[in-house]
């Protein structure tokens, strides 16, 4: 297992590189001198030698590149122009907004996709299965900021039932916290669900076909066990595949859920970054999802072989 | 495109293939109203400048967010525009959008994809590697960093999503030209001396049709969305003119007192995107040869 961690580590190294070739690319994507978008407002000419020196921009692009790297290596990426915070520290702070959003989100996914997929499956060409299977195409097509645009119509305008946006950070008071989040935890977790519902279903369908579902019914086991215990457990495997896909999914619902209901998180900041010209936020922002996605991806070749031991073998 | 499978398929299977293929699709009701969705949304973009609809940019002082009426039926926006004439206009971005972004994708993505599969060694190592980074950027926050640094308008944003929706056209031919590389009729051509180019094209791209038509159709239903977001976000379409994601943007502003400013272009967004998906579902039961 060991070793096998540590073959998919190396293999990850390129595409880190890669990655931070790609994003340090970007700046020299924008017109005009790089040390413009480094400096912000700042036209001092002494300021702006400092930061050609440290940024190294009178040398050939490739020496650019090592140093941005070897900053980055150690944890700077750059200043806010806005806030005049480290990139790393605005990131940090802005974080635990998103996750609590995303986990919430997933729980509500998790509750509503899994369960319709093994129902779908078990149901199969029922009306059960085909209002499942509209209800999850419905949530694949309909863009997650209008459902919240409209979700906000609906209960927080003509029912008054929850509030239409801020933000209450979960260490002072739990319960306000997620009852302000629970209603862009919903509007992200739809698209989620459905792709979880979706997976779900494939993965039970395939399964349920199999000879020791057959096996398991013979010996008289209930249906719900069978259900539950041998199909369901099975079918989790290439679920966990989708992790990354949902990870994307995630971050990239937050960005326009967290702009509908004004929540302070990293999509937020993504936002506010790119319309105040804050390029090195930007270029941070990718960095880490990026990094992040490579991680998540590690996490589920990992979670797959643990889960399924004939994969150990190869 | 479908010219090309038709061309080169070996005579003789197409007429039942295709015949086969027009009888899964007419008993999907599904893949049916999907198409039909898909239609009537051509139609109305192709035909937005020939309808007798009122200019999509012209304000009216004296009649801003009315509720909808027969003069406007849709009602009207913050500046008195009339909300149906500027979705009628928006079909014309969100499809553009849609269309123009997978085919950067696909121009791009296919080629990379099958010289992977074809090829394999070094340049397979190198193109996947560089798949796989662009893999690692979520599609929207990949599309949000490449519009800010490129500059906010719909030009950049269909190259932006484009860029981003590659690597899933890569991935797809990649694999798919490796697997139809191991069939036997590809094998004998190459030991006839057929060069690359003609193998290419007269076996693997028509077998590796069918699959990239269904991701294709597919991504058209992300692209559309993955616009009308950055649209929303003030990175795709500029204003005056319209776009539904854009419409969106202005509306959540006023949403207590025009609320049919929101309703509209967001319903809009999710029935084409509803049809490009099932179409794209439609399209992948009734090409998938494990049926036959």
């Amino acid at each position: 297992m060991l070793a096998f961690i540590g073959r998919r580590i190396l293999i990850a190294i390129p595409t880190i590189i890669l990655i931070s070739v790609f994003v340090f690319t970007l700046q020299h994507l924008l017109p005009g001198d790089p040390i413009l978008v480094l400096a912000g407002e700042e036209r001092d000419p002494e300021v702006l030698e400092f930061l050609r020196e440290k940024y190294r921009l009178n040398d050939p692009i490739p020496v650019q590149y090592l140093a941005w790297v070897g900053n980055a290596l150690q944890g700077d990426l750059g200043i806010s122009l806005r806030t005049n915070q480290p990139v790393l520290e605005l990131i940090g702070e802005k974080l635990p907004v998103t996750l609590q959003l995303a986990t919430m989100a997933l729980i509500i996914a998790m509750v509503i996709g899994i369960p319709a997929g093994v129902l779908s499956a078990y149901k199969k060409g029922t009306w059960i299965d085909w209002v499942a299977n509209i209800v999850a195409l419905s949530g694949l097509s309909v863009p997650n900021f209008w459902l919240g645009i409209m979700m906000i119509l609906l209960v927080s305008v003509q029912l008054g039932w929850l509030p239409a946006s801020g933000y209450q950070p979960f260490a002072d008071d739990p319960l306000q916290s997620i009852k302000t989040m629970l209603m862009p935890a919903f509007v992200l977790g739809t698209a989620i669900a459905a792709t979880l519902m979706r997976h779900t279903r494939s993965a039970m369908l395939s399964v349920l076909k199999s000879d020791y579902i057959r096996t398991a019914r013979a010996k008289g086991l209930a249906e719900r066990v069978v259900l539950v215990k041998h199909a369901l457990r099975n079918a989790l495997v290439p679920i966990v595949t989708v992790t990354t896909l949902i990870f994307g999914e995630l971050l990239a619902g937050a960005v326009l859920t967290e702009q509908i209901f004004t929540i302070p998180g990293f999509g937020k900041l993504v936002v506010d970054a790119v319309f105040n010209r804050d390029y090195a936020v930007v270029q941070g922002i990718v960095l880490c999802t990026g990094i992040a996605f490579i991680f998540m991806n590690l996490l589920a070749d990992v979670a797959q072989r643990i889960l399924n031991p004939r994969m150990r073998d190869k | 495109m479908s010219a090309l499978t038709a061309s080169q398929t070996p005579a003789g299977t197409l007429p039942k293939k295709r015949s086969r293929f027009w009888a899964k699709m007419r008993k999907n009701p599904a893949a049916l109203l999907g198409g039909a969705l898909v239609l009537f949304f051509v139609i109305v973009a192709v035909m937005a400048p020939l309808m007798p609809i009122v200019d999509p940019t012209a304000t009216d002082w004296l009649a801003v967010r009315q509720a909808p009426s027969a003069a406007h039926p849709f009602g009207t926006d913050e500046i008195g525009r009339d909300v149906l004439s500027r979705m009628i206009w928006g079909a014309q971005a969100s499809l553009l959008a849609g269309v123009v972004s997978v085919a950067i994708a696909v121009c791009l993505g296919v080629p990379l994809g099958v010289a992977a599969g074809y090829m394999g060694g070094w340049t397979d190592a190198v193109i996947s590697r560089v798949t796989e980074a662009l893999l690692a950027a979520p599609f929207l926050i990949l599309a949000i960093a490449l519009a800010a640094f490129l500059g906010p308008n719909l030009t950049n944003a269909m190259i932006a999503i484009g860029v981003s929706a590659m690597p899933i056209f890569i991935r797809l031919s990649r694999a798919q030209t490796m697997s139809v590389m191991t069939e036997d009729y590809v094998e004998s051509a190459r030991a006839v001396g057929l060069k690359p180019l003609v193998l290419v094209r007269r076996y693997i791209l028509p077998n590796i049709f069918p699959p990239l038509l269904v991701q294709a159709t597919l991504t058209i239903a992300t692209a559309i969305i993955a616009e009308a977001s950055l649209s929303f976000l003030g990175l795709g379409q500029q204003p005056p003119a319209p776009s539904w994601g854009s419409m969106l943007n202005v509306a959540k502003n006023f949403l207590e007192q025009a609320p049919w400013m929101a309703l509209y272009p967001g319903a809009a967004i999710f029935l084409v995107v509803l049809g490009f998906n099932l179409l794209g579902d439609g399209l992948r039961d009734a090409l998938d040869p494990r049926d036959h």
